[in-house]
């Protein structure tokens, strides 16, 4: 199926070509390198521009401003810094930044674990690993906020799976306690179904990792009787440390700027104990309308995770170096 | 050569099997919820509530059949009124003393996530495939800067980049209309695909055009004779990408659109039934959206890597 | 390259001019939004009437209520011409008057002959004006609705529980009268085991992203002396919010939550209510009249099993206000459509088969007949109810209001974080940064 869906498309491909009307060549046949590369580079940046760069300005614009967006007749007026200084005030917006650096740390360690395990143990090559492979992919191609709405039946203390599964290991009461209803819990609930859903993301980089790294090292460390567990750490481990980074990279990126997932789970709640950044931007933004405020905040985010991520590039380019 | 039983060269039988069993167990806890899912669609209203959770049931197509109606309440006289049950979602419906009143919202808002995935995808690899054609040929100025440029606008929260384009889209009437949620996630996945599609590019020897140039083709000649046929797996990888982003995109959608153009990520957790959520009706929507999804991981479980990483690793 | 320049084209095309279609409405249709309930799936029953007298093709937008004011308010600010007709939350009333999303229908109302005299004074207030106690309509009073409660009349009539109620607090086990009653019948049940399965006090409203929780603890807190302001209008709430009173409320609501709910009821609202009481896991529940009509027919716990109650008093008698009014969008293509409806909507005997079919009519015909309070087991509660409701906030930023309640009353109740003196010290710093941003406080 899929070969078959490729040639069709190579075909459809093939016919355009060769379709392309003489008149159309020849004016484009004058165009030089240059010009060429602008036709063909402009419409994606003016695409960006209007939809990505112009909105952004008109953030900042606003964020200066006391705009709300559910007041179309109210006078806008320009206040200064005073949204930096009351988001950056304000301890709910702390609360918010502390819930979302726990739920980025600690999926990162559990997916970079769970994940790296899982790559060396797929590299050993068992007769289907293929099959399995891709069996443990699944997860991390579904729609997050679908993924966040079901488990959230899976949790819920008297009919969901979880307690119950839970409950038949440990021996605990299944109604005993509340996954998503728990202060305690419920910043690991959201962590678990993260964990569930990316794992297969980091295991997919490390294998990568690990596969890049050639026999010939291996088979120079086994004539020098080095110890597999010397192995591991002095040639697999560093060996695969770009590739782990990487993944740490993208996967703190998108868990900073998590919001369907946890939203459709606890929707911040219990209290704001999951109320990660995102969450709280959205309540600013489109359910108490403070554009103006809302749109500070955003820039604030959208700083942190610029500047964290350039910072961690730097240190990615250094280790890849060595 | 000879190896030792834990040489990482050639693992051992033991060391196989061993590992072989837990990522096969890995795999089959990580599929419960799926099948939980998959079971639940399958259950009637009580049976997906009761307490404690039923795995052995009586199949029902009640959660598909709620899934694509709206019922009433009525009263027993009014049933019996009626001719015969037409259909086994009537007969189903009957029973609990409701009617059928109408058809659901679901199939609307799964073909508006069709009409949009495809739309966006389209847009997204016809440009995305032109200017990663300029980047991998041509001394574009600035190139990296504009790379980085194009990738840093995936960095931004979902919501950060909302809040102005929802007042970009009051003013233009782009509100709720699949051709705003078609631009703006044409303008999400086109960097995307220029970096991927720049990849598959590079792979490309410019041999082939230099060849074909010196055969009297001009510059766009070979790009549409030579490159693109080549190009044609890393489009399509890529075309898949983008669907899938487009098809799985929920904050967007959320805030963006409220019913004209709702996709269905953010239909699915609305499905109600009478009084509660209708749980089985939710797995059923849920298990007709992941479908797709399942088949396009198979086609591109050798192109998943590079899709997932930007392009950063080639394997 | 054209043919695939073309295609792409085509298609784009193609697909904007289908979304364009699809905006512009013909002018034979009609789309009410309103939220996904009981109630709206009676209306849908209804408007068949209305369908076949005018040949209008109504369509409806139920979003359910966890979302509704979300999505709507969304809608209504982001100018979509989703909805021709909104049936829409009391609450919202200031601020769309005020931002000109709904038509002012005084006009309309005094062509046709509508008289607002026709509905309950209360509803009328609360659904259909602004400014408060203006003769300025906004909506059609379309569905009255205040929390009230229901229990398991079976399990409150078994003889042994009875007697050991009658034992432990020397009165009959009957519908709890005030709050402090109300917690004991619930400790009676918490946990006690009958027909085999665990069973629990009390679902009550703990939903943390929309309304849930201030609804449910409001109904507590005003029957204990709650206010908003000490003078109406005055915005002067210190002593009012954090009143004595109003603190002993909050407390109370928090102690029916930890000792009586059933385990996980941390986000719950209308529908996980619903679920506890109908699979029999509490023998009593807190919900809006709306759902009655639906719970009295249920085929496991309706009819002989159930009995209905008005929200306890304590200091004095209140009931937390529901209910919604039915509004023209201004910016909708088919406004005679719209208007056709409201004007066929108001006539009497529309509004009596209204509440045959489960709706709750305001309309002085229906609710003054006297064979009203005996035409369902829950009539005559539901005037009592009607006569004593207090509402939220209804000024243009209910919204921020709203959020802030939800957010220090949920931290109070369910996460446990400081004090009920202190959820409401804060909350009064909340909302007065709110209203000074207003205008309406100086600073």
């Amino acid at each position: 199926m899929n070969e078959r869906f490729l040639t069709t498309l190579e075909g459809t491909a093939d016919a355009a070509a060769r379709s392309t009307p003489p008149a159309v060549a020849r004016r484009l046949r004058g165009l030089s390198d240059r010009a060429i590369a602008w036709i063909f580079i402009s419409p994606t940046i003016i695409l960006l521009l209007a939809i990505n760069i112009f909105p952004l300005c008109w953030a900042i614009y606003l964020s200066f401003t006391n705009y709300r967006a559910n007041r179309p007749n109210a006078e806008v007026k320009g206040v200064g810094l005073r949204n930096f200084e009351r988001v950056l005030t304000d301890g709910d917006t702390w609360l918010a930044m502390q819930a979302t650096a726990h739920f980025v740390f600690w999926t990162i360690v559990l997916q970079t674990l769970i994940g790296f395990t899982l790559a060396y143990l797929i590299d050993r090559k068992f007769r289907g690993h293929a099959f399995w492979t891709t069996v443990i992919l699944i997860p991390m191609m579904l729609s997050p906020a679908v993924v966040g709405n079901f488990w959230r039946f899976l949790y819920q203390p008297q009919i969901g799976l979880f307690n119950y599964i839970v409950s038949f290991f440990s021996g605990v009461e299944p109604s005993s306690f509340q996954m998503l209803g728990d202060v305690t819990l419920a910043p690991w609930a959201i962590i678990i179904v993260d964990t569930w859903m990316w794992t297969p993301y980091v295991m997919l980089i490390c294998l990568a990792g690990l596969r890049s790294i050639p026999d010939y090292i291996y088979e120079a460390a086994e004539v020098d009787r080095a110890s597999p567990w010397r192995q591991f750490w002095s040639i697999t481990i560093p060996m695969a440390l770009p590739f782990i980074m990487l993944a740490v990279l993208f996967r703190g990126i998108e868990n900073f700027k998590m919001f369907d997932m946890v939203v459709l789970l606890t929707g911040g709640g219990p209290g704001s104990t999951t109320e990660l950044a995102s969450i709280t931007l959205k309540r600013e933004a489109f359910e108490s309308w403070r554009t103006g405020r809302a749109s500070a905040f955003a820039i604030i985010l959208f700083v942190a995770v610029f500047g964290l991520a350039n910072i961690y590039v730097k240190a990615l380019n250094r280790v890849k170096q060595r | 050569m000879s190896t030792t039983a834990h040489s990482v060269v050639s693992p051992g039988r033991l060391s196989k099997s061993i590992a072989g069993a837990v990522v096969i167990i890995y795999a089959l806890v990580t599929m419960i919820p799926l099948a939980w899912i998959l079971l639940t669609s399958l259950k009637s209203p009580p049976d997906s509530i009761s307490y404690p959770p039923k795995v052995i049931f009586e199949p029902t197509a009640e959660g598909y059949c709620n899934l694509f109606t709206t019922r009433s309440r009525q009263t027993d006289e009014y049933i019996e009124s009626l001719g015969p049950p037409q259909g086994i979602c009537d007969e189903i419906t009957r029973k609990r003393n409701m009617v059928i009143v109408g058809e659901s919202n679901y199939w609307p808002r799964f073909m508006n996530s069709l009409i949009i995935g495809f739309g966006s995808t389209v847009l997204a690899v016809f440009f995305g495939t032109l200017a990663a054609y300029g980047f991998s040929r041509f001394r574009v100025p600035l190139a990296d800067d504009l790379l980085f440029f194009i990738l840093s606008t995936r960095m931004m929260p979902p919501i950060a980049v909302a809040i102005p384009i929802y007042l970009m889209y009051r003013e233009l009437g782009l509100s709720d209309t699949a051709v705003g949620m078609i631009l703006l996630y044409t303008a999400v996945n086109v960097s995307l695909a220029v970096w991927l599609l720049k990849g598959f590019i590079d792979e490309i020897p410019r041999e082939y055009e230099e060849a074909a140039m010196i055969d009297g083709y001009s510059r766009m000649q070979a790009f549409f004779k030579v490159v693109l046929p080549q190009a044609t797996t890393g489009i399509a990888a890529t075309a898949i990408f983008c669907l899938i982003f487009a098809w799985n995109e929920y904050a967007f959608a959320v805030l963006l659109t409220s019913g004209e153009a709702q996709t269905a990520p953010p239909f699915i957790p609305t499905i109600i039934g009478e009084g509660g959520q209708d749980w089985p009706a939710v797995a059923a929507g849920t298990t007709i959206f992941l479908v797709p999804i399942l088949v396009f991981t198979i086609l591109l479980r050798k192109q998943l890597l590079r899709g997932i990483t930007f392009g950063a690793v080639r394997k | 390259m054209s043919r695939a320049l073309k295609l792409t084209l085509g298609l784009t095309t193609a697909l904007s001019l289908t979304a364009a279609a699809s905006v512009s409405a013909k002018a034979d249709e009609l789309t009410l939004c309103w939220a996904a309930w009981d109630p709206a799936n009676a209306l849908v029953e209804l408007s068949k009437d209305f369908e076949a007298q005018t040949g209008t093709e109504m369509s409806f937008e139920f979003v359910p209520w966890p979302n509704f004011a979300d999505r709507i308010l969304n809608e209504l600010n982001a100018g979509g011409k989703l909805c021709d007709l909104l049936i829409g939350d009391s609450q919202w009333i200031g601020g769309s008057a005020e931002n000109g999303y709904y038509v002012k229908l005084n006009d309309f109302f005094e062509a046709e002959g509508i008289s607002m005299d026709d509905f309950a004074a209360a509803a009328v207030n609360a659904y259909s004006t602004w400014p408060k106690g203006t003769p300025n309509y906004w909506a059609l009073p379309a569905m009255g609705d205040a929390n009230g409660w229901f229990y398991r009349k079976d399990w409150f009539s078994r003889p042994e529980l009875q007697a050991e109620f009658k034992e432990k607090y020397g009165r009959d086990l009957a519908p709890p009268q005030t709050w402090d009653e109300l917690k004991e019948v619930g400790e009676l049940f918490q946990g006690r085991e009958i027909d085999g399965k665990t069973v629990y006090g009390a679902a009550i409203f703990t939903e943390r992203a929309s309304e849930g929780i201030t609804m449910g603890a409001t109904s507590a807190m005003y029957p204990y002396g709650f206010k908003y302001e000490n003078t109406p209008g005055s915005y002067d709430m210190e002593g009012a919010v954090n009143s004595p009173e109003a603190v002993a409320g909050l407390e109370a609501y928090k102690e029916l939550y930890k000792c009586c709910t059933p385990p996980g009821y941390t986000d719950s609202y209308m529908t996980e209510g619903l679920d506890a009481f109908k699979s029999g896991q509490v023998a009593m529940a807190m919900n809006w009249f709306a759902f009655f009509p639906g719970l009295a027919k249920d085929e496991n716990v309706g009819g002989d099993k159930i009995g209905f109650f008005v929200n306890p008093k304590q200091n004095i008698a209140a009931s937390t206000l529901g209910g919604q009014g039915i509004s023209v969008i201004a910016n909708t293509d088919n406004m005679d459509g719209a208007l056709a409806y409201i004007k066929w909507f108001a006539q009497p005997d529309v509004q009596k088969k209204w509440w045959d079919l489960g709706g709750y009519s305001v309309h002085n015909d229906v609710l003054n007949d006297p064979s009203f309070k005996d035409s369902q087991p829950f009539a005559a509660d539901f005037l009592v109810a009607m006569n004593q409701v207090q509402d939220f906030w209804q000024e243009p930023s209910y919204a921020i209001l709203l959020q802030d309640m939800q957010k220090r009353l949920h931290d109070y109740v369910v996460a446990d974080k400081g004090t009920a003196k202190e959820a409401l010290d804060q909350l009064i710093e909340d909302w007065t940064e709110t209203f000074e941003d207003d205008g309406k406080i100086n600073n």
